[in-house]
C-alpha cells in the first residue's frame, strides 16, 4: 500500500478546509443554532481539525485506537459529552464528524490527479471519518448513560424524607413501590439520620407501599438489624393486611422486629419508651 | 509493644479504638481488659468504635468474647458509635454481635450501663453499702 | 475488563492483612466509592486476607483498579500454596469453619462483593478473585 497523502494535504490546506467545513455545517439543516453559536462551532471545528491533522502525521489512519489518536478520541468524547448534556441527538452529534467528509473529498479531488490513487485516498478518508464518527456515537451513549445514572441517584435521594417526630424519634414514611435499589438508599439515609440526630427509635411506615416482595422484606429486616447494631430500635408500622399475608406467605423471618398497625401506635410506643405521656391540658375542651 | 489505651471513667472503663487494628492488637486488648476489670472492679466497659472504618468477623467475634468475659467478671459491655456503613456490612456478612449491647454514642452507652447496673442492684435488694 | 493499575502485596503476617485492607481502601476511595461500597470491599478484603494467612499459611494479594465500559471498580486476588479446600461448596456455607473463626469468611465475603471466584484443590492451594464495582 502506498503512503497516504492525507496527512500532508491536511497540514497544507488546514485553513481552507476549516472554512469550507464550517460553511458546510452552517448550511446543514441539522445544525442546532439554538444550542450552539457560530463562534463555538468554529472553535470546536478548528480544534478538531488541528488535533486530527496532528494525529495523522504519526498515527495509522486505519486504526484510531492507537496511542497517536488518544488526543483526538478525548476531544471527541468531550464534544459528545457536552452535546449530550445540551440536548443534541446522537445523529446531530455524529454529523459533526461526518460533515467533514464532503469538504475533505473535494480537497482530495482537487489535489489527487491519478484516478486509482483518488479512489484509494477517498476510501481511506471514509474509513477514518466513519471510525471517528462511531467513536462519537459511542461516547455520546456513554455520557447519556452517566447522566441517567446521576439523575436516578438524585431521584432516589429526593424520594427518601427522614423526619424527626420528636427528640429521639425519627420516622421514615415510605410511599410508592420499593425496589431493591430504592430500599438500599432509603435505609442508608435512615441509618445516617439516626447517627446525625442521635435518635434511639426509628419508625419505618409502609402505609403508602402497595406491595412488598421477598427481597424488599429482607432489605427491611437488614435495615432493622443494622440499626440495632448501631444501638437504635426500629418499629415497622402501617403493614396492611395483604402485606402481612404476603410476608407470612413468603416465609420471611420477621424475627424480633417490632411491628405496629398504625404510625400513631408506633409513636405511642416511642413515647412510652422515652418515658413520656401525652395528657389533655386542664381547662381546655 | 503497641496497645490500645483503656481509660477509667467513674465506675466504667472506656476504650476508644481509633486505628485500623491488626489481629494481635485485638487479642492484646481482650487480655488487657480482663486484667483492668479485675484490678479496678469496674462494673461496665464502653468500647467506642466511631473511629473504626471496618469491623470484620474477627473483630466482631472479639466484641462477643470481651462481653462474655466481662460478664463473668460482673461487668456489662456496650459497643458504641458504630458507623452506618459498618453496620450494613456486618449484617450482610452475617455477624449479629449476639450478647453485645450497643448504643449510638458514648453518652447513651454510659446511660445504658448505669441503668443496667442500677437494675441489677435493685434485683439483689439494693447496694451493699 | 481493563486493568488500570496493579499493586502486589505479600501476606505473611497480620500486619500484611492491614496493608491489604489499606490499599483496597485507598484505591476505592480515590475512585469515589460510597461509604457502604467502600466498607463492604475493605471488609471482604480483610476476611479473605486473613483466610489466606491462617488457612493458606500465607501467600500473596493483588489489588487492581479495573474498568469495564463506564464502570470502575477494585479487583482483589488472593493466592496461597496452602492445604487448599477439598469441598468448596461446603466451605462457602455459613457456619463452616476450618480452624477458628465463625466460619463466615468465604460465604460472607462473597455477599459483600459483586463478583467472586474461587479455585482450589486439596493440597494445591487456593486462589480467590473478587471485584466490587463503584
Amino acid at each position: 500500500m502506498t503512503t497516504s497523502r492525507i496527512p500532508q494535504l491536511l497540514r497544507q490546506h488546514q485553513a481552507a478546509l476549516l472554512d469550507a467545513w464550517v460553511k458546510a455545517q452552517q448550511a446543514a439543516l441539522t445544525l442546532r443554532r439554538d444550542l450552539l453559536s457560530d463562534a463555538d462551532l468554529r472553535i470546536q471545528s478548528s480544534d478538531f481539525l488541528r488535533s486530527l491533522t496532528e494525529a495523522c502525521q504519526s498515527g495509522d489512519l486505519g486504526d484510531i485506537q492507537g496511542p497517536a489518536w488518544a488526543e483526538v478520541r478525548e476531544f471527541l468524547s468531550g464534544v459528545s459529552g457536552s452535546r449530550a448534556s445540551q440536548g443534541f441527538s446522537p445523529a446531530e452529534t455524529a454529523t459533526f464528524v461526518f460533515s467533514l467528509k464532503q469538504p475533505l473529498f473535494s480537497l482530495l479531488r482537487r489535489e489527487v490527479a491519478e484516478p486509482a490513487a483518488l479512489v484509494e485516498e477517498t476510501w481511506t478518508a471514509t474509513v477514518l471519518l466513519d471510525n471517528l464518527g462511531l467513536h462519537t456515537v459511542d461516547a455520546f451513549q456513554k455520557s447519556r448513560e452517566s447522566i441517567i445514572t446521576r439523575q436516578q441517584q438524585e431521584l432516589l435521594e429526593l424520594s427518601t424524607p427522614v423526619v424527626q417526630l420528636w427528640t429521639g424519634v425519627l420516622a421514615l414514611p415510605l410511599i410508592g413501590t420499593l425496589d431493591s435499589a430504592r430500599t438500599h438508599v432509603v435505609m442508608e439515609s435512615l441509618l445516617q439520620a439516626i447517627v446525625d440526630t442521635g435518635a434511639s427509635l426509628a419508625i419505618i411506615d409502609i402505609t403508602g407501599v402497595p406491595t412488598v416482595d421477598t427481597l424488599v422484606a429482607q432489605h427491611l429486616m437488614k435495615a432493622v438489624a443494622a440499626a440495632r447494631l448501631m444501638g437504635a430500635e426500629c418499629v415497622i408500622s402501617g403493614i396492611r393486611p395483604q402485606i402481612a399475608q404476603t410476608i407470612v406467605h413468603l416465609g420471611v423471618e420477621m424475627g424480633s422486629v417490632l411491628t405496629k398497625a398504625k404510625l400513631s401506635d408506633a409513636l405511642a410506643l416511642a413515647f412510652q419508651r422515652l418515658g413520656l405521656a401525652v395528657a389533655k391540658a386542664p381547662g381546655r375542651a | 509493644m503497641e496497645q490500645t489505651p483503656i481509660l477509667k471513667v467513674g465506675p466504667f472503663l472506656l476504650v476508644t479504638i481509633q486505628v485500623d487494628m491488626h489481629d494481635r492488637l485485638v487479642q492484646r486488648l481482650q487480655t488487657d481488659l480482663a486484667e483492668r476489670i479485675t484490678a479496678t472492679g469496674a462494673r461496665g466497659v464502653l468500647i467506642d468504635i466511631s473511629g473504626l472504618d471496618i469491623v470484620d468477623s474477627f473483630i466482631g467475634r472479639m466484641f462477643g468474647d470481651i462481653a462474655a468475659q466481662a460478664r463473668i467478671l460482673d461487668a456489662e459491655t456496650v459497643v458504641v458509635g458504630m458507623r452506618p456503613a459498618v453496620a450494613i456490612t456486618l449484617v450482610e456478612l452475617g455477624v449479629r454481635l449476639q450478647g453485645v449491647r450497643t448504643a449510638l454514642n458514648v453518652e447513651k452507652g454510659m446511660d445504658l450501663l448505669q441503668a443496667a447496673v442500677a437494675g441489677e442492684e435493685e434485683r439483689v435488694g439494693g447496694s451493699p453499702d | 475488563m481493563e486493568v488500570r493499575r496493579i499493586e502486589a502485596l505479600p501476606i505473611r503476617s497480620s500486619d500484611d492483612v492491614v496493608r491489604v485492607r489499606r490499599q483496597a481502601h485507598n484505591w476505592a476511595s480515590e475512585l469515589g466509592f460510597s461509604p457502604v461500597d467502600l466498607t463492604k470491599l475493605v471488609t471482604a478484603a480483610s476476611e479473605i486476607a486473613r483466610n489466606t494467612l491462617e488457612h493458606g499459611g500465607g501467600g500473596s494479594a493483588r489489588v487492581e483498579e479495573v474498568r469495564r465500559g463506564v464502570r470502575v471498580g477494585v479487583r482483589l486476588t488472593f493466592e496461597d500454596q496452602g492445604p487448599g479446600i477439598a469441598d468448596i461448596a461446603q466451605a462457602m456455607r455459613d457456619g463452616f469453619s476450618t480452624r477458628r473463626g465463625m466460619g463466615l469468611g468465604l460465604g460472607g465475603a462473597k455477599r459483600l462483593v459483586d463478583e467472586f471466584e474461587i479455585a482450589s484443590q486439596a493440597g494445591a492451594g487456593t486462589k480467590i478473585t473478587m471485584t466490587r464495582w463503584k
